[in-house]
């Protein structure tokens, strides 16, 4: 009988830090909502929590939330119920996971942190710069809670970069401030915002550097592994804390590198992932690929996460700036020429696009662009049909003959 | 019983289970197809049964196997394993050794596979979860129909004014072939139009090359779905001799070539 092959996947010691500031954090926005102070922001995951920490409002992610309910495979029992409302099965299985968990009463956080609710906003603040999905979530919360939803209205396939771009969206994050003191109970500081931003910046910095650590030959790291990692770059951007435990897993991925220590044992084929990951299956597709030496080593989607442009001189152009220079803003053009410097950048053999279902923001193979990106390129890709958090939408048995033919045709194709 | 070096390949299917055996020169001399069935490990050692008794060769003549398809885990005597996707091109280049455009039309799935001219894989693709344009179309339309399967065939080459169907869906296919019942149209213009809908479906995976081969179960027992594609991609397709075996002839062709040291 042919054996299963199973490769050892090394793991990260700082992941401990990283799930304890995880916990930390999720314990206290509960604090808080249990006392009802400090109050709470909720935020889309790049909107502009800088300004929200400035005012010291605690921020809650709703996303990170629903990528729980993913993780933990319990995002397929609550779609439905959102469905069964009104909510097309075609739309993001993060908002229709996120409403139906909450219809149903039930969080991730309960099991992981002992928390039995999400924390109630007195306010919402979105940024459409991902979708406008994020909108209609938080709106339909903000009625729910009977809680102001305050938001940027983003520009979308976004070729060049403007200074009318970004006037544009200084202003709408400008306007958010006066609703923002009356919530908050306090006049804005520019000196407070000033701090965020760059706490914010050093946070985005050290990710990068992680993130860039994968372009050493085998790569310390899996996107696998960053999809958990992104935890701080995410919900802890603007505070010290995210920067601490960045530090330590950084200077471990640094020795792993100096050792020549790769997290895929013999790694052989790297490979880069554009989209979503599918959080309900971060172990098997781990598994899937390091089994066949092969490294998905970096990511479109960890990688969205850096905010070079950053500037705390000029926090509410730089903000505007780094929210406007995202991926997922671009059109093709600008999002090709990002994907072909990363393949260069992190030495890749091959390309997963995943299309998920329920994204189409972030599935970006709908047009073309695994086709043009091969021809320029040479590097060859597969397309694997998914979904972020609705497991109805995947088969695994697909998704296995998939990967080990790619791989396969990788591996012929170098004799 | 000889003790010619043989070599085997298993393609466990999803709906049928194939095995084919090859001498040293590549010639097929055994096979065996039977329904996949609950155990799959039961149906491949049959099968195997019948490829070597029709090869006049014993187990002890096998120099290498390799098992291909969904259940290709649960082959007891397979050495290693191989993509069915990796198995077709194999098989198909076998027997047309030079670029191509290989359409493999099974019990669940359909793909596409692109070869150079060197048999060097270029790109594939599989159809999405989904179940149009796959022999289960087929299957599913046949009992609406209340046709047998294996009728089908000469239906569609019988028709005279094809029943166009609109749908992606299985399901909504159905029930157009229902409306279409009910508004009194002939059973093999209304079959044609399945057989037309299923390589629409493929037609849809990706764009032809100048040569391009078809394999496949539903091919094999559907030929009238080869003359379709033709017509309508204007030039000739190359059928292998036992298309429904190309799986299986290439994981032997690939278990010859990759010997155990």
């Amino acid at each position: 009988m042919p054996e299963e092959k199973k490769t050892v996947r090394k793991k990260i010691a700082a992941a401990a830090d990283l799930n304890n500031f995880m916990r930390d954090y999720y314990l206290d926005l509960d604090a808080a909502a249990q006392k009802g102070s400090p109050k709470i922001a909720w935020c889309t995951s790049v909107g502009p929590a800088e300004i929200l920490r400035a005012f010291g409002f605690k921020v809650y992610f709703p996303e990170t939330h629903s990528a729980m309910l993913g993780a933990t495979r319990m995002a397929t029992d609550f779609i439905p119920v959102a469905n069964a409302m009104g909510y097309s099965p075609e739309i993001c299985s993060y908002l229709t996971a996120d409403i139906g968990a909450f219809l149903k009463g039930v969080t991730p956080l309960e099991k992981a942190f002992n928390i039995k609710s999400i924390p109630k906003p007195d306010v919402l603040v979105f940024n459409t710069n991902q979708c406008r999905d994020v909108q209609d979530w938080f709106n339909w919360y903000g009625e729910k809670f009977n809680a102001p939803v305050v938001g940027v209205h983003t520009y979308r396939g976004v070729s060049q970069v403007t200074d009318k771009h970004i006037y544009s969206i200084a202003k709408q994050l400008e306007a958010l401030i006066p609703p923002l003191e009356k919530i908050a109970g306090k006049k804005f500081e520019l000196n407070d915002l000033k701090r965020t931003v760059a706490l914010s910046r050093e946070c985005s910095e050290l990710w990068k550097k992680i993130l860039d650590t994968a372009a050493a030959k085998p790569a310390p790291i899996t996107f696998f592994d960053g999809t958990t990692l992104m935890g701080p770059a995410v919900v802890g951007r603007g505070t010290q804390q995210a920067i601490d435990v960045y530090k330590i897993l950084l200077a471990e991925l640094q020795e792993r590198i100096k050792n020549g220590e790769g997290a895929v044992e013999n790694e052989k084929f790297r490979i880069y992932w554009d989209g979503m990951p599918v959080w309900g299956r971060l172990s098997a597709h781990s598994q899937l690929f390091s089994a066949l030496k092969a490294n998905v080593l970096a990511s479109t989607y960890c990688n969205s996460w850096i905010f070079s442009a950053l500037d705390p001189e000029d926090p509410f152009n730089s903000m505007a700036r780094a929210y406007t220079e995202l991926f997922i803003v671009r059109a093709d053009e600008a999002k090709e020429t990002y994907i072909k410097n990363m393949l260069k950048f992190f030495k890749v053999d091959g390309v997963i696009y995943h299309d998920a279902k329920t994204c189409p923001n972030n599935s970006n193979c709908r047009y073309g662009m695994p086709q043009r990106l091969e021809k320029q390129t040479g590097i060859p890709s597969l397309t694997l049909n998914g979904d972020l958090n609705d497991l109805r939408m995947i088969s695994d048995e697909q998704t296995k003959t998939n990967v080990e033919a790619f791989i396969e045709q990788l591996q012929d194709n170098r004799h | 019983m000889s003790v010619q070096p043989i070599y085997v390949g298993a393609d466990v299917g999803a709906s049928r289970t194939k095995v084919a055996v090859l001498d040293a020169a590549k010639t097929l001399i055994g096979y065996a197809v039977q329904k996949s069935g609950t155990d799959f490990t039961a149906t491949a050692d049959d099968c195997l049964q019948q490829s070597l008794a029709m090869a006049g060769a014993g187990q002890g003549d096998i120099v290498n196997a390799i098992s291909t398809g969904y259940g290709r885990k649960n082959v007891t005597y397979a050495r290693d394993t191989r993509t069915e996707i990796g198995c077709h091109a194999g098989g198909c280049y076998h027997y047309f050794p030079t670029a191509i455009t290989i359409i493999d039309i099974g019990g669940q799935d359909n793909k596409v596979i692109k070869l150079d001219e060197a048999g060097r894989r270029t790109s594939f693709k599989m159809n999405r979860k989904c179940a149009a344009g796959t022999g289960a179309f087929l299957e599913e339309m046949s009992a609406r129909l209340d046709i047998p399967l294996e009728r089908m065939n000469d239906l569609a080459a019988r028709s005279t004014d094809m029943v166009k169907l609109g749908s992606f869906c299985t399901v909504f296919s159905a029930t157009e072939v229902l409306e279409n019942i009910r508004h009194g149209k002939k059973i093999e213009d209304i079959v044609k139009g399945v057989f037309f809908s299923v390589i629409r479906r493929v037609l849809e995976m990706d764009a032809m090359s100048e040569n391009v081969v078809m394999t496949g179960g539903v091919v094999a027992h559907n030929l009238h779905l080869v003359r379709m594609m033709e017509d309508l991609i204007a030039r000739p397709i190359w059928v292998p001799e036992k298309p429904q075996l190309t799986g299986a002839i290439g994981a032997a062709i690939y278990a010859m070539d990759n010997q155990p040291e």
